[in-house]
């Protein structure tokens, strides 16, 4: 019997407009849909294919605010079995190192855990930290950016890929896992599941609960603080070469002065 | 200015609909998108569908015979089967047709009106799209008049023996099962016909100009030896094969207009990005007159086919009401879709765009499952007390 988290994160769906709120900077999740992150969807089919190879069983975590149930319903309606979901207003704008935390609290009211399945980063904040803060903070083996992974008894195998190359992990349970948009194409939720998912169990925690210092927590306890933000500038317009017959000069030319050739 | 509305949001039919009924909807849609819309044009070309694999896949997702309870079937709303009918029609009707006749036409009438053994012998696999299952009633010379057909089952010792042909048969070559109805001595009865039975074949019809992207076929049956468990028990007269097509018809309600919200979104998007005179086609009165006239159909017919939903769910829609809604959602959808194809231009014609494939489809859908000409007699009559069918 493995027990199996999964990480779950709601995002602002990434064919909205997203924006940032202009006092703080935080992300104005009023401005665009709310959907469960893709990468999430994968991470809830690695966990529900070692579940139905064997035994287990799959635990949903979320840490966000209130309407994250959406995502949280559209895992169980996948097949993943129960949920935690940490909702509180003092982690509005909480940085990686704080939500680290808050999730590694939230992992101590889940029965024993074996085995933590992420997605490798969010498609809002692209931090792509969580995965290893959390393994450290739970002084367990980190397997992260996995293509591939099995799991034979307590032996996890990883195929790890970034740009550097592949790396061949394995580590012994309990760990933490973050895959790649590689690892699987994740189910359509079926119509029993959509159905199912309101009466699986969600388990509502507030920071209260896990024993993390709140002063830890939110904006204020952030590492950093962010003083400006501004939209990307539109793109320039290019320069424009006439071709008078040394148009082939003149763009080695441009191309010398901009250091690239 | 940016578009900030949608056909039918100006009709805001979306919270008409529960949360289940939209995570349902938007699953299908997902599904039609990935799986079904990338390769329709081919399949309409080609006249050809992986329908075994499709049944599969839909099969996975709990569409076929979703809204009926028990034998592995889904048991969602009949409102969640409307809206997945609309989003399966939006990309073929073709689709949609294989999931009614599966759902609606082979798999009801066993669920109401087989035996518990031809329940637990067929359902849990036509759920599951292991099996396919077709439904013969049409026959070549009696569609509106079904009660005319020819196709009989003589008794034979305890056995039943079948001859005669149907025609039109969603699904019928790949079939593994026929539900077939046929004159007795004792009325009209059903019977259901494993498709490897000896003196059984079904013959694919093809130089069709709709539904290409779904099995048309002809049922012959040349002395068709049955064991007597394979008739219907429940089912005696034309009541039986008619609670069947109502069922469909419901589906069509909805399934109508997904193909004329294909069409109109299409025409929508098309206008903006076309160039005439040097703006958009969207810019002209006459383009804004035409899409606005459309929107208003669209989303009445879907005001009407929601409303139809609740009353089915709530146990008590009327067959008449039925047709009033096949009759005007069939109606204007295809109208839609004409009006489509003339904002399109010659792209219209295109299958690079879906709006004559979807024509044409409605061509099919018109005169299928009760032509409107049947349907409006079916209201006159209630209007009227008169039949005025013969």
């Amino acid at each position: 019997m493995t027990n199996i988290v999964v990480l779950v994160k709601q995002v602002p769906d990434t064919y909205s407009e997203r924006k940032l709120n202009e006092s703080d900077h935080t992300l104005d999740r009023e401005s665009a849909d709310a959907v469960i992150d893709e990468i999430n969807e994968r991470a809830v089919e690695e966990a529900l294919k070692i579940k139905e190879a064997g035994e287990g069983e799959v635990t949903v975590l979320c840490v966000g605010p209130d309407r994250a149930t959406d995502a949280i319903r559209k895992a169980l309606s996948m097949g993943a079995d129960k949920a935690v979901h940490v909702s509180d207003e003092a982690l509005q704008g909480s940085d990686m190192v704080a939500t680290a935390k808050v999730i590694a609290g939230a992992l101590g009211k889940v029965d024993g855990y074996d085995l933590v399945i992420a997605g490798n980063e969010a498609s809002d904040g692209r931090g792509g930290a969580i995965p290893a803060m959390l393994a450290e903070i739970l002084g367990v083996p980190q397997l992260t950016h996995a293509r591939e992974l099995s799991l034979e008894g307590t032996t996890l195998k990883v195929d790890r890929e970034t740009e550097d190359g592949v790396t061949h992990l394995e580590a012994n349970l309990p760990a933490v896992v973050s895959v790649t948009e590689k690892i699987n194409e994740p189910r359509y939720p079926s119509f029993k599941g959509i159905m199912a998912a309101k009466k699986k169990p969600v388990e509502t925690l507030t920071v209260a609960d896990l024993g993390v210092d709140a002063g830890e927590l939110g904006l204020s306890g952030a590492a950093a603080t962010v003083l400006e933000a501004a939209p990307k500038p539109p793109r320039a317009a290019g320069e424009r070469v006439e071709d008078d017959g040394d148009g082939g000069t003149k763009v080695v030319e441009y191309l010398a002065g901009q250091k690239l050739i | 200015m940016p578009r900030t509305q949608t056909p039918l949001g100006l009709f805001g039919t979306e919270d008409l609909i529960g949360e289940d009924d939209r995570a349902i909807r938007d699953t299908v849609r997902a599904f039609t998108a990935d799986r079904i819309r990338p390769h329709l044009a081919d399949w309409f070309d080609e006249a050809s569908i992986p329908a075994r694999e499709l049944a599969r896949e839909l099969g996975d997702l709990g569409v076929l015979g979703m809204h009926l309870q028990g034998y592995g079937c889904a048991g969602t709303t009949a409102t969640a089967y409307g809206l997945a009918c609309m989003e399966l029609e939006a990309a073929d009707s073709g689709l949609r047709s294989l999931v009614s006749v599966q759902g609606s036409l082979a798999m009801f009438a066993i669920w109401r009106w087989g035996s518990e053994e031809q329940k637990q012998e067929w359902l849990p696999r036509m759920a599951a799209g292991e099996a396919i299952g077709c439904f013969g009633l049409t026959e070549p010379d009696f569609g509106s008049n079904p009660g005319d057909m020819r196709t009989y089952a003589r008794r034979d010792g305890e056995d039943w023996v079948l001859n005669g042909t149907k025609m039109w048969i969603t699904n019928g070559s790949v079939a593994d099962v026929a539900v077939v109805w046929a004159q007795t001595d004792d009325k009209i009865r059903g019977f259901v016909v494993p498709t490897d039975t000896p003196g059984f074949s079904a013959p694919e019809i093809t130089k069709k100009l709709s539904l290409r992207a779904s099995v048309t076929s002809e049922l012959v049956l040349d002395d068709v030896r049955l064991p007597a468990s394979a008739m219907l028990p429940e089912a005696r007269g034309l009541s039986g094969p008619l609670s069947c097509l109502n069922e469909a018809r419901y589906g069509i309600v909805f399934g109508a207009l997904g193909a004329a919200r294909d069409c109109l979104e299409t025409a929508i998007a098309y206008t903006q990005e076309r160039d005439i005179f040097g703006k958009p086609l969207a810019s002209y009165q006459a383009t804004q007159l035409k899409l606005a006239d459309m929107s208003l159909e669209l989303g009445k017919g879907m005001l009407l086919a929601l409303h139809l939903g609740s009353l089915k769910d709530a146990g008590t829609l009327t067959s008449e009401q039925v047709s009033t809604g096949k009759l005007n959602n069939v109606r204007e959808a295809i109208a839609i879709a004409r009006e489509c194809r003339t904002l399109l231009g010659a792209n219209g014609i295109s299958l690079e765009y879906p709006v004559l494939r979807h024509a044409n489809n409605l061509e099919s859908v018109l005169t299928y499952e009760g032509t409107s000409e049947v349907h409006q007699l079916v209201i006159g009559q209630t209007l009227t007390g008169q039949s005025a069918f013969r």
